[in-house]
């Protein structure tokens, strides 16, 4: 954070001022994730929604906030918790909605759950279920935008869990060698399923885990969607611009448990209330906008738009019917 | 208005559970993320968050109740500072019951074998010649094609398969690797996805394990669980098999790993025609393809079609030798062993018909069963182990189609089961050798 405010001097003379417009429409990105997640936790609870189901709420700024500094035909793949990637992405609420429940409106068509989604059309890549494995997928991406000699960057992004894998590090190695547009991200929620990175990483400080590499990395507080705007900003623009690979370690935290089927007993609860009530990133983006003067009827405007998109994706996830029997044998293989 | 909230399903298997306590009272004002009550099951006790804001009106299921179904009403909110009123809420409309699924479709009936296409005049080429020129071809043809491995490029392969390559093409599109094949190999997954066509060479398949997880759950699903739309056109090739004393860990055949994946195709090619035409045909296919080499059969000189236009469609077998006595299936460097033995079987009056698969994803069930059909007694031969190897697939399709017609119980020649020895006489004697392949005819016929 130091770094990217350091770096934002060096590019103007004075702080710039917070984009309320900006800000504003990534409190509307983050809200609407987190309603989503709710919805899904709900729909899950109704029995609406099976098997693995891990939701996001509480990490909305890591990926809201990087989204702000990509442009059209970056690209985005992630692990199994992912339904607010694919929300940044663009992805229809509808369609991932639908997904949940494994109905033929979602984007898998059903086939897929809530780990395994994908568009072509958004450049979202997936919505991964095995740990890590999105990380040398992720710096293929990089590699294909390298060998069209185009401009494009991969984020990729990953847990603190994964952090420590030969796959990622064989990854870096790739990537830093070759000097591949990849930014990776890992997401410090802090807890791989139940064990704290504190007993999971011998490594204290990830964003130094590239050093061997050359990889240059930032901390950032994943609490703040400006703070990791900014350094989203930095390492893209190194990408964009031939330098190779950048990490950021973005520090976040997850409300929830690990999945649906955790009862997170490996935590306080005072530690979650704390998190919540003191560094909530809507909360923070909320307090920021009302400094600078939006007013309630805006929130509330935002608020209503939200909540109709979210009913409406989840009146569709339970209309929509369920997949065709026909469609167990399709997409098995292309036509050659 | 009202809404009621609903007992929770909190993990994937729960269907009821004990309602242990309420946190939250008739009265209290929540919040959504509110922690209002606490739930048991067998496994865990959970805590149950509100969804939505307002007043608990009505609890309706006592705390310390046991075995509460999932979706039973367990309280009533009042949302908007509405005023409760007891009209009954439409309960949620019922998981829809998945319909019984459907048992897997019979096999389908077999249509007559397709013989190769002539293809005119060849000339003696070796089966690394054949790889190559099969990848420089397509590498000229499409430039999205490139190939990456251990020494590809500047050493020219570490079986020099991909001589002049780097020269030709560069060294964008020929890429030395580090020896990371976990991480290379998903790089290349990765790129797939997004539209390159990588030809991934493993310096043998042994060393493919490290990168199972890519090969699989990655090349191969993703097509399937994002609804068609992202496919993989990737090769994965190199030596597979046993080479010459280079001992158990460098001596496995995979052939029946890989067959076992919907979402891969596989091919195992034995002369040099085959290398180059199904090479070919595996750089244009759109999905992922294994293509398992054979090192012994790399300096081996075949005659191998010149045209241009040379390709083997994947999926189709090739009768090597014709004969009506009795079947003989085999793929690889089995395919010389079985060739040697038909030799011998001849001179004793026995006329065997050897069968090339050539692909082993999909099968060529088809020509396998018109021959079994005609000679009425089938062995298969395959270098690899034998519990649920290739030969034990294709036995059980000729069951499947041709029963009726075998005169004879199939025999399966096949490499012993266990891991392979170093010491040159016990390696010969764990390895099929064609005085097998006769003695297992000899047996049925």
């Amino acid at each position: 954070m130091a770094q990217a405010a350091e770096a934002r001097k060096r590019g103007k003379s004075k702080e710039p001022a917070i984009d309320r417009d900006q800000l504003q429409q990534a409190y509307r990105s983050m809200l609407l994730i987190r309603r989503f997640e709710e919805k899904a936790g709900q729909l899950y609870g109704m029995g609406l929604i099976g098997g693995f189901c891990h939701l996001y709420i509480g990490q909305e700024a890591v990926v809201v906030g990087l989204q702000m500094a990509t442009g059209p035909g970056d690209q985005v793949i992630t692990s199994y918790r992912d339904h607010g990637h694919m929300l940044a992405c663009g992805m229809a609420a509808r369609g991932v909605m639908a997904e949940l429940t494994g109905r033929s409106g979602g984007y898998s068509h059903g086939k897929g759950g809530s780990m395994h989604m994908f568009s072509k059309s958004e450049n979202f890549f997936g919505g991964h279920g095995i740990v890590g494995a999105q990380v040398s997928l992720g710096t293929g991406l990089a590699f294909s935008n390298w060998y069209r000699g185009n401009d494009r960057v991969s984020l990729t992004y990953f847990g603190e869990g994964a952090s420590n894998q030969g796959q990622v590090y064989e990854s870096f190695n790739l990537a830093a060698l070759m000097k591949l547009p990849v930014v990776y991200v890992i997401e410090n929620n802090k807890y791989g399923m139940g064990t704290s990175v504190d007993r999971a990483s011998a490594s204290k400080d990830l964003s130094k885990n590239g050093v061997p590499w050359g990889i240059p990395g930032l901390q950032v507080d994943g609490m703040d969607v400006l703070a990791v705007k900014d350094a989203a900003e930095q390492a893209v623009a190194a990408c964009r611009t031939g330098k190779g690979p950048f990490l950021l370690e973005v520090k976040t935290y997850r409300y929830r448990g690990h999945s649906m089927s955790d009862p997170a007993r490996y935590r306080t609860r005072e530690e979650v209330q704390m998190m919540r009530t003191q560094h909530d990133c809507i909360e923070n983006a909320r307090h920021k906008l009302e400094s600078l003067g939006v007013e309630e009827t805006a929130f509330k405007a935002i608020d209503d738009e939200v909540k109709g998109i979210i009913q409406d994706a989840a009146d569709f996830a339970q209309s929509s019917p369920e997949p065709a029997e026909s469609e167990l044998w399709t997409d098995v293989l292309l036509e050659a | 208005m009202a809404t009621q909230i609903l007992m929770p399903a909190l993990s994937p298997t729960m269907t009821e559970g004990k309602l242990s306590r309420w946190l939250k009272h008739v009265g209290d004002d929540v919040r959504a993320g509110d922690v209002i009550a606490e739930i048991e099951t067998d496994k865990a006790t959970m805590e149950v968050e509100a969804v939505d804001e307002g007043k608990l009106a009505q609890i309706l299921v006592a705390e310390g109740s046991e075995g509460v179904p999932v979706n039973t009403p367990i309280a009533v909110l009042s949302v908007n500072g509405e005023a409760f009123t007891a009209a009954p809420v439409a309960a949620p409309s019922p998981v829809a019951t998945p319909a019984a699924p459907k048992p897997a479709p019979a096999p389908e009936p077999v249509a007559a074998p397709v013989a190769d296409k002539d293809w005119g005049p060849t000339k003696p080429t070796t089966v690394r010649e054949a790889l190559r020129d099969a990848m420089a071809l397509e590498m000229r043809r499409d430039s999205n094609v490139f190939l990456l491995g251990e020494e590809v490029a500047q050493y020219q392969g570490a079986y020099k398969i991909s001589q002049g390559l780097l020269d030709e093409f560069g060294p964008r599109r020929v890429i030395d690797t580090p020896i990371t094949e976990h991480g290379f190999t998903g790089m290349a997954v990765g790129a797939a996805l997004n539209g390159l066509k990588p030809i991934v060479e493993f310096m043998t398949f042994n060393f493919a394990m490290q990168a199972m997880d890519q090969i699989i759950n990655s090349a191969a699903k993703t097509l399937y669980m994002s609804g068609g739309q992202m496919g993989c056109p990737i090769v994965f090739r190199g030596p597979n098999g046993a080479a010459s004393r280079v001992g158990a860990q460098h001596s496995q055949c995979y052939a029946s790993w890989y067959a076992h994946v919907p979402g891969l195709k596989v091919v195992s090619p034995w002369s040099s025609a085959d290398a180059k035409g199904l090479l070919r045909s595996a750089i244009r296919d759109p999905n992922p393809v294994i293509v398992l080499e054979n090192e012994i059969l790399y300096g081996q000189t075949f005659d191998c079609p010149v045209d241009d236009d040379f390709i083997v469609p994947i999926g189709q077998a090739k009768i090597e030798r014709a004969g009506s006595h009795v079947t003989i299936v085999a793929f690889s460097v089995m395919v010389g062993v079985a060739l040697k033995a038909a030799e011998t079987l001849a001179e004793q009056g026995i006329e065997a018909e050897v069968i090339n698969l050539r692909s082993l994803r999909p099968l060529d069930t088809d020509t396998v069963v018109a021959s079994v059909k005609k000679t009425n007694r089938l062995v298969t031969v395959e270098e690899g182990w034998p519990y649920a190897g290739i030969g034990a697939e294709v036995v059980m399709r000729v069951i499947e189609h041709a029963f009726d017609w075998l005169d004879a119980p199939p025999v399966r020649v096949h490499g012993l089961d266990v891991p392979l020895p170093y010491a040159a006489n016990l390696e010969k004697l764990a390895l099929p050798q064609p005085d097998w392949v006769v003695d297992a005819v000899k047996k049925i016929v």
